[in-house]
């Protein structure tokens, strides 16, 4: 699946997205790490639901909007439910494990220079980066 | 509705049009950015870059107040030690992405297409964090 390089479009999205950080940070006191979020929506404690309902209510309303205004979101897929579902598990499990995500490690983490996220953060794009080889180039999958 | 979710609520709305405006919803970007060795699309590295350019210097600054200015604390994390479930964790983590080309923010955000196997990544996803959660509590970590 060939797609082009966006660096405008690609920074301007960074940018929306270390402000999305930087306010939460700012006014709720937050990481805005989404598996972090997610995760407590699953295993609810008090007063940590509201807000993090409110932030993924946010989320789904500016890409439904966005997919309106564009008619339709571009999300290629690389293969089935049944192949998307065995990454989801992992992906779930290895960032509740391991305390955060892009977001939380990537963005925030390196944010302020959290010497954990950094470690986390080279970890986990090094694991994707030598699973997608050994998907693309060894295995010869078309994903 | 109180300030703190409002809060809460507009930093989503920027984070989800962050990751569409960006292409970041769409896996093949993603995977492409991975694939080093083959097609090319070093795009995350600009999403990656724009959002550090921000929470590098912001989060340093906010950082200098007593509290937020909707909420009694800081809620950060307190931990500094590199432990074995976040090596792990992280390794696992990124072996889930390199297959699906997802990371949580755009598989929740991608939800909004409606396709099954977004929907299929997404439900995995929450039980699988569900479990590691289990997990943690019974390791104690």
């Amino acid at each position: 699946m060939e797609t082009s390089f966006t660096p405008l479009s690609g920074l301007l999205g960074g940018l929306l997205i270390g402000s999305s950080a930087l306010l939460l940070l700012w006014a709720n006191g937050r990481i805005a790490g989404i598996s972090g979020i997610v995760g407590g929506l699953i295993s609810p404690q008090r007063g940590e639901v509201a807000w993090r309902l409110a932030f993924v209510i946010g989320m789904l309303i500016a890409a439904f909007g966005y997919g309106l205004g564009q008619g339709g979101l571009d999300v290629q897929l690389p293969a089935g439910w049944l192949t998307l579902a065995l990454a989801g598990g992992i992906v779930g499990f290895g960032t509740r494990l391991g305390s955060g995500c892009t977001s939380g490690h990537g963005v925030c983490g390196i944010g302020r220079l959290s010497g954990r996220s950094l470690i986390a953060t080279a970890l986990f794009m090094g694991s994707a980066g030598v699973t997608v080889y050994l998907i693309r180039h060894v295995l010869g999958g078309a994903a | 509705m109180k300030a703190h979710p409002i809060a809460s609520l507009i930093a989503g709305v920027l984070f989800g049009l962050g990751l569409v405006i960006s292409g970041m919803v769409n896996p093949a970007k993603v995977l492409n950015f991975l694939d080093v060795a083959g097609s090319w699309d070093p795009t995350l590295a600009f999403v990656m870059g724009g959002a550090l350019l921000i929470t590098v210097p912001g989060f340093r600054l906010v950082l200098k107040r007593e509290t937020p200015l909707l909420d009694g604390r800081f809620h950060l994390p307190e931990r500094n030690d590199i432990d074995a479930p976040l090596i792990v964790g992280a390794i696992l983590f990124g072996i889930g992405w390199g297959i699906g080309g997802f990371c949580p923010g755009p598989a929740v955000t991608a939800v909004t297409t409606g396709m099954p196997p977004v929907l299929a990544f997404v439900i995995a996803m929450l039980a699988g964090s569900w479990l590691a959660g289990q997990l943690r509590q019974r390791m104690g970590v």
